[in-house]
Order: structure tokens, then C-alpha cells, then sequence
């Protein structure tokens, strides 16, 4: 047994939180939230100081270190502001299918666009009135002598509208085996393909999620991942890996919420004292901090079965829905304990507040996970 | 025991929710996203007697009791809290303060109007170190010949800054005459009287088309009979009419919490089909039923309290426990809801996403929620 970080991961979480207090400026960061605006300066030097797919092979532009330092990475910057460092956190989202499953040609040609290059990956597996354990997609694949052709609709497509490839997973229309899914890999600007910007929403404003519409778009053999029939089975595994990363991000919004919230009560008198001396409120930071840190080792011990070739997708589960309520509820206590000052925007944890209230939508969906967890504790019966 | 709504109250009610169907839910998601107040839904409401149910008819009021009243701001809040938020200040405490405690002369200028709809009412408590702790009050009233001059600043103050503000009721310090004791005396202050400033409009979480203000005095003065009641018990008599509000703050919570389950019922409703769980599905379902267990009880808690008060028994702690629990209920509903809906709960377009940013608000004003505690506390104690 061993909860200790090693030096380098020390230095690495160091390293991150100091890039994200230099760099997170506050007012910038009011700014974006405000507008909805995609922070690209931040994301230009995080890619640069190498903070972007800490768990990439260095062949593809990554530092080759594990799941656990990504996840270091991620809550220190989802620590300093949620907004920017979710944004961050997902530039390179989805592109795991291809690390895991892809073939090292997939690897070599995508992988360091999204570590060096200015893309940023894409995953399109939502769909409207879907079934929570994808097993079907409206969207199709009709295989032609080249490779396929895509037709249909996706939502909720993060870096829906920034460059960078997207994977999309698809129904084969024309299928020996009715039910066989594919995932494809295609650029983002192709003909062929719209993507709308979705409007507003509760949280993560910063991302640009998109809608896509592919219309008779041709894509190329050399663009499936894997083979056919393995589409499903792939995106399970990937959501189920992403939830370690979604609990990182849910670890630090909960904790940069507990910081705003821990200063505030330090700060604030009432009734001639600092609220901080309150029962009540102490009660509450110290109930907040308790929550925080159950959160942060499941995270870790998620990350640390991931790394050491154990991966554990109960584990990876129970650590995303208890960081994610941990998120929520913190950061609503946080926004207690400002009182009246906590629903002005300028304050800033009304951001947390937002960013936190559905952390457990990233990755796999919260229900599926609880589905599939249960079945994995109970067997047949 | 008799749990049966006059045919009054249940007109009111019918009326009221008639109303807020057709005329409050299609521009709720516009007034978030605008923050334009709606002058035209508040001449409708005050053409249709909702803004002065339970003052008498010589007051410009509907003869009416502070059930029918609370049935109307639930009513109005499922359409849109904000309706909800306007009444409770308007009606609920400025109007009964004048009401209660105002002279002859004070009642025909202000509440007349206040009742009739044609004007609202705005009460200044809050200032920015004086939160929980009301009593800190800095603004102070010193009596020069026959006029108050005001100095100091309220802030958080809804209902303000409008073409028909009529009048804000301040609570502000003074030295006793016979000991030159400080003491806290109320005093309404017109908007537009010189030397009343009314500051940029907070930019806020939710309900952002509250017309909340921080207000400035600064050598403002009024009429010596502008003092409203007892000189002596200013902050008594602020507080006696503040536990209407308590009562008024959990029709807004219910109606919040409830609009949030209808949705939540058509939501799930649909999904179910989608899925084809219909059978064997229990976790929503549940869910639901807890939901719906919980609005019912938050409903029966205000009803119970403004039923007393409408008795004229006490009901100090029954005011408490619909405060309390109505809005702890409402954010943690709002929460429930918004997993139930996954990413569409998100989008703005989706109201739950309006419900979640408005709903912990509840929870703080007018009391947080560890006041409402302590009071309940020292009662028991």
C-alpha cells in the first residue's frame, strides 16, 4: 500500500497549479464565461509546456506518463477556474479511441495534431431519443467499394465546431449482421458534414459543443477503428476510462469551490465574528473537505488501476459519481456560505455552482454506469 | 381539520395557474435571457386583482386571505419565479407593512397603488455587512427640523429601478430622543427623491430579470411623517411582516419545485417509451415519487402557515419550516431533475436549465437557511 504521489507526479501537479494561477486570469476568465468564448490563448501555451495528453506515448506528441498524471493535470486546472480548465481537460476528448484501439498508422496521423498541432478532438455518439447503452445508431454507415458513407445526426458534440477530427460512431446500414457498429474517424471540415454551435447552457460555457449533421459524406476504409462490430463495445470502454478523467475535473471543481468558499468564511463577519466561526459553517467546511478528499482517492485509486494495468471500470464508476455529487454539493455549500454575494457573477462560484451541476454527464452517462455496475455485482440471478 | 380551499381560493387558484400557462411559461425562458422586466404581464396581473388579494377593497385590494395569496404566488411561480419574487416583496411585505403599521394618509398615497398593481413596493434591509446579521444596519436617519436625512446603502434590493418603483421601506439607525440610544426605525423613501441613487444592476446566477439594485443614500431627505409605525420598533415591525415572506418565499419554492416535476413527468414519460423499460424501470420512477411526495408536503407546510396567519394564531415556526424546507426541496429537486433530463436538462432552451439557476436562491434570501435554523432553534430551546 503506497498513497503517496512520486516526486515527478508532485512536480507535475506543482507545475500545473502554478501555470494555473499564473496564467487563469480571473477577469479573462469572467470574460469568457461571459461571451462563451473558447480560451485559446491558455490552450496554446498548456499544449506547448506539454500539459495536453500527459498519457499519450511520447511517439504521438505525449509525455508517456499515466492516466494519474493526466489526472493531476486536470484537477489543478479545474481547480484554479472550472470553466477553462474543463475546456482544457476535453480538448482531447474521444481521442483515446484511437490511442487504445486504433491501428499506429490512426496514431501516428491524429494523435500528435491534438498533443502539438492546434486540434482538437471530437466524439460523436450522441443522439436524440437513444437508448442509454447505445446499442443502436440512427446515424448510419452504408459501406461502398472505398469505404463508407455517413449519413445522420449527432448532438452534444464537444469541439463540435473547433478543428480536428472527429469519430463518430455508426450504424452499418448494410450489414450482414444487422446491429454491427462502426466507429469512424473524419475531419471536422469536410463536405459533407455541418456542425452547429448548440446554444446556451447551464455550464461549460467555454466548450464549443455542436451539433453534426453528416450528409452522404464519404470516408475512406482507412478510417474505421478497429473493425466492424467493434464500435460499441470501444465507446463502452472508452466512457467507462473517461470517467476517471470526468472524476479528476469533478475533484477540482470541488476543490477550487471549498477554496473560494474556505476564504470567504474567513473573511466575512457577521454578528461581530467571522462567519468561520460558526458552528454551522465550520461544520459545513469541514463536512465539504471530508467529501473532497473521499473523492480524490477514488479518483487516484481509479487512475492508479488504470496505470497499473488493473483497470478497475467499478472503481472508475463509483469514483465519477461520487466526485461529481461531491462537485455539486460542495460548490452549492460553497455559494451558501457567501450568502447574498454568491449569486452575483462577478464572485465567481456562482461558475462552480454551473460547471459542477453535471459533471456526471461526461463520459458515461451516470445511469448506464449504475446499469452496468449492478450487473457486474448481482451476476445472473 | 378541514383541508378544503374555499371557492375563493380555488378560483384564485385556477385563475392564477390559467394564467401563468398561457401568459408567464412562453416568455419565461426570454426574460432570463433578456432581463427585461415585464411590465406588460405585471399590468395583467394587477388588471386581474392578483397584486393585492388580501388587502381590503378600500385599500385597492381583493378582500381576499393570505391563503389565496400564497395559492396565487405558487401558481405564478410554476410560469416563472420572478412573479412569484415581485409579489412576495410587493404585496406580501411592503404592502403589509404599510398596511399594518402606516397612517391613514400613508395607506391612501402608497398602498393604494401598491394593491391596486399600478406601482411596486421594494423593502431595504440588506446592506453589504449587514446580511444574516440585519441588526448591523450602518445606514442611518437623523431627524434636521421636519425632515429625515438619510445616509448609507442597501443592496440586493429587488423591485427597485423601475418606471413604477414606488417606494422603497428602509430600515435605518437613530439616536433615541429622551437617551440618544441608537435604535432602528423604519422609514419609506420614494424613488426619485434627491439624494436616492440607485446603482448598476446586479448581474446574477438566475432570475436575472429581477430588478435587483444596490441603493445609495447620501443626504436624502424626506418628510418627518414619512416614518412608517413605531420609531421605537422599526426593526420589530420589518420583521413581524418578513415572516409573511417566509411564508411567501415557500409558495415560490413550491411553485418552482412543481413546474420542475411536470416536466420531469413528460420527460420521463416519453424516455420510458424509448427505452421500453416501462415495466421493470425503478430508479426515475422512484424518484418521482419522491419528488412529488416532497412538493406535497412543501405545499401543505405554507398553506398550513398562511392559514394560521389568516386565524391570526401564531405561526412564527410554522413560517420557519416552510421556508426552510420548501427551498432546501426546491434545489434538491432541481438537482434530481436535471440528472433525470441528462444534456437537454442542460441547454438553456430546456427550462430545467432556468430552474437550476434560480432555484438556490431560496435558500438564501430572506433569511439563509442557518437562520432559519437558529430561530427555530432558539424557539424549541
Amino acid at each position: 500500500m503506497d498513497f503517496g504521489l512520486t516526486k515527478e507526479q508532485k512536480d507535475i501537479q506543482m507545475a500545473a497549479r502554478e501555470f494555473a494561477q499564473g496564467e487563469f486570469d480571473p477577469d479573462v476568465a469572467l470574460e469568457l464565461e461571459k461571451e462563451g468564448k473558447y480560451p485559446f490563448e491558455i490552450w496554446n501555451k498548456t499544449r506547448d509546456l506539454g500539459f495536453i495528453g500527459m498519457h499519450i506515448p511520447e511517439e504521438y506528441g505525449g509525455q508517456e506518463l499515466g492516466i494519474l498524471d493526466n489526472a493531476l493535470v486536470v484537477e489543478e486546472f479545474c481547480r484554479q477556474n472550472s470553466g477553462i480548465g474543463m475546456a482544457l481537460g476535453l480538448s482531447i476528448f474521444g481521442s483515446e479511441m484511437i490511442l487504445r484501439f486504433g491501428s499506429n498508422d490512426q496514431r501516428k496521423k491524429h494523435l500528435p495534431s491534438i498533443t502539438k498541432g492546434k486540434s482538437a478532438s471530437s466524439l460523436a455518439y450522441i443522439e436524440e431519443d437513444q437508448g442509454k447503452d447505445f446499442a443502436s445508431f440512427k446515424t448510419t454507415a452504408t459501406k461502398t467499394n472505398s469505404g463508407y458513407l455517413v449519413n445522420g445526426n449527432k448532438s452534444f458534440v464537444v469541439n463540435g465546431t473547433l478543428p480536428g477530427f472527429v469519430i463518430v460512431l455508426c450504424q452499418l446500414a448494410n450489414s450482414e449482421k444487422p446491429g454491427e457498429q462502426v466507429a469512424l474517424i473524419l475531419p471536422k471540415d469536410t463536405d459533407g458534414l455541418v456542425a452547429t454551435e448548440m446554444g446556451g447552457r447551464v455550464g461549460m460555457r467555454m466548450l464549443k459543443i455542436a451539433t453534426l449533421s453528416f450528409n452522404d459524406l464519404e470516408v475512406s476504409h482507412e478510417s474505421l477503428i478497429g473493425g466492424e462490430g467493434q464500435g460499441q463495445n470501444q465507446l463502452m470502454n472508452y466512457l467507462n476510462e473517461m470517467n476517471i478523467g470526468a472524476a479528476a475535473m469533478a475533484t477540482g471543481i470541488a476543490q477550487g469551490a471549498f477554496d473560494l468558499g474556505l476564504a470567504y468564511a474567513k473573511q466575512r463577519e457577521q454578528f461581530g465574528r467571522k462567519i468561520g466561526s460558526f458552528e454551522a459553517i465550520r461544520d459545513k467546511l469541514a463536512d465539504m473537505d471530508t467529501r473532497i478528499e473521499v473523492a480524490r482517492l477514488l479518483t487516484y485509486r481509479a487512475a492508479w488501476h488504470f496505470d497499473n494495468n488493473d483497470p478497475n471500470p467499478k472503481i472508475n464508476y463509483m469514483a465519477k459519481m461520487v466526485s461529481a455529487d461531491t462537485a455539486l454539493e460542495v460548490a452549492k455549500d460553497s455559494l451558501h456560505i457567501y450568502g447574498g454575494y454568491g449569486y452575483v457573477v462577478e464572485e465567481r462560484i456562482e461558475q462552480f455552482y454551473r460547471d459542477a451541476s453535471m459533471v456526471d454527464i461526461i463520459g458515461m452517462p451516470g445511469e448506464t454506469d449504475k446499469s452496468l455496475i449492478a450487473d457486474q455485482i448481482i451476476g445472473k440471478i | 381539520m378541514d383541508f378544503d380551499l374555499t371557492n375563493e381560493q380555488k378560483a384564485i387558484r385556477d385563475m392564477c395557474r390559467k394564467f401563468a400557462r398561457e401568459v408567464i411559461s412562453p416568455r419565461a425562458e426570454e426574460l432570463e435571457r433578456t432581463e427585461e422586466h415585464p411590465y406588460e404581464i405585471i399590468e395583467q396581473m394587477a388588471d386581474l386583482g392578483m397584486m393585492g388579494i388580501p388587502f381590503p377593497v378600500e385599500y385597492g385590494g381583493g378582500n381576499g386571505d393570505w391563503v389565496g395569496m400564497h395559492l396565487c404566488i405558487e401558481e405564478l411561480s410554476r410560469g416563472d419565479i420572478l412573479f412569484g419574487a415581485i409579489l412576495d416583496i410587493t404585496t406580501s411585505i411592503v404592502g403589509q407593512e404599510l398596511f399594518a403599521f402606516g397612517t391613514e394618509e400613508q395607506k391612501q398615497r402608497w398602498l393604494i397603488p401598491i394593491a391596486q398593481g399600478k406601482e411596486l413596493g421594494a423593502f431595504g434591509l440588506t446592506e453589504p455587512d449587514a446580511g444574516s446579521d440585519a441588526g448591523a444596519t450602518r445606514t442611518t436617519a437623523a431627524l434636521e427640523g421636519e425632515e429625515w436625512v438619510i445616509s448609507g446603502s442597501k443592496q440586493f434590493i429587488s423591485n427597485t429601478g423601475l418606471d413604477n418603483s414606488s417606494i422603497v421601506i428602509i430600515t435605518a439607525k437613530t439616536p433615541r430622543d429622551s437617551d440618544g440610544k441608537e435604535i432602528i426605525c423604519t422609514i419609506i423613501v420614494p424613488e426619485g427623491t434627491p439624494g436616492f441613487q440607485v446603482g448598476e444592476k446586479y448581474e446574477k446566477l438566475g432570475m436575472r430579470a429581477a430588478a435587483t439594485h444596490e441603493l445609495v443614500f447620501n443626504d436624502c431627505r424626506v418628510p418627518r411623517d414619512y416614518l412608517l409605525g413605531d420609531i421605537e420598533k422599526g426593526f420589530a415591525q420589518h420583521l413581524t411582516v418578513l415572516e409573511t415572506g417566509r411564508i411567501s418565499v415557500a409558495a415560490v419554492a413550491t411553485g418552482l419545485a412543481q413546474a420542475c416535476f411536470d416536466e420531469a413527468i413528460d420527460f420521463t414519460r416519453r424516455r420510458l417509451q424509448v427505452d421500453k423499460y416501462l415495466s421493470t424501470s425503478q430508479r426515475i420512477p422512484f424518484k418521482l415519487a419522491d419528488i412529488a411526495m416532497r412538493i406535497e408536503l412543501s405545499r401543505n407546510m405554507y398553506l398550513k402557515a398562511a392559514w394560521l396567519k389568516d386565524k391570526g394564531e401564531k405561526h412564527r415556526l410554522e413560517a420557519h419550516f416552510a421556508k426552510l424546507y420548501g427551498s432546501e426541496t426546491a434545489t434538491e429537486i432541481v438537482a434530481e431533475v436535471l440528472k433525470i433530463f441528462g444534456p437537454y436538462g442542460y441547454l438553456d432552451e430546456y427550462p430545467i436549465s432556468r430552474y437550476f439557476k434560480q432555484a438556490k436562491l431560496w435558500e438564501i434570501v430572506e433569511g439563509t437557511s442557518e437562520m432559519q435554523r437558529l430561530i427555530i432553534a432558539r424557539e424549541l430551546l
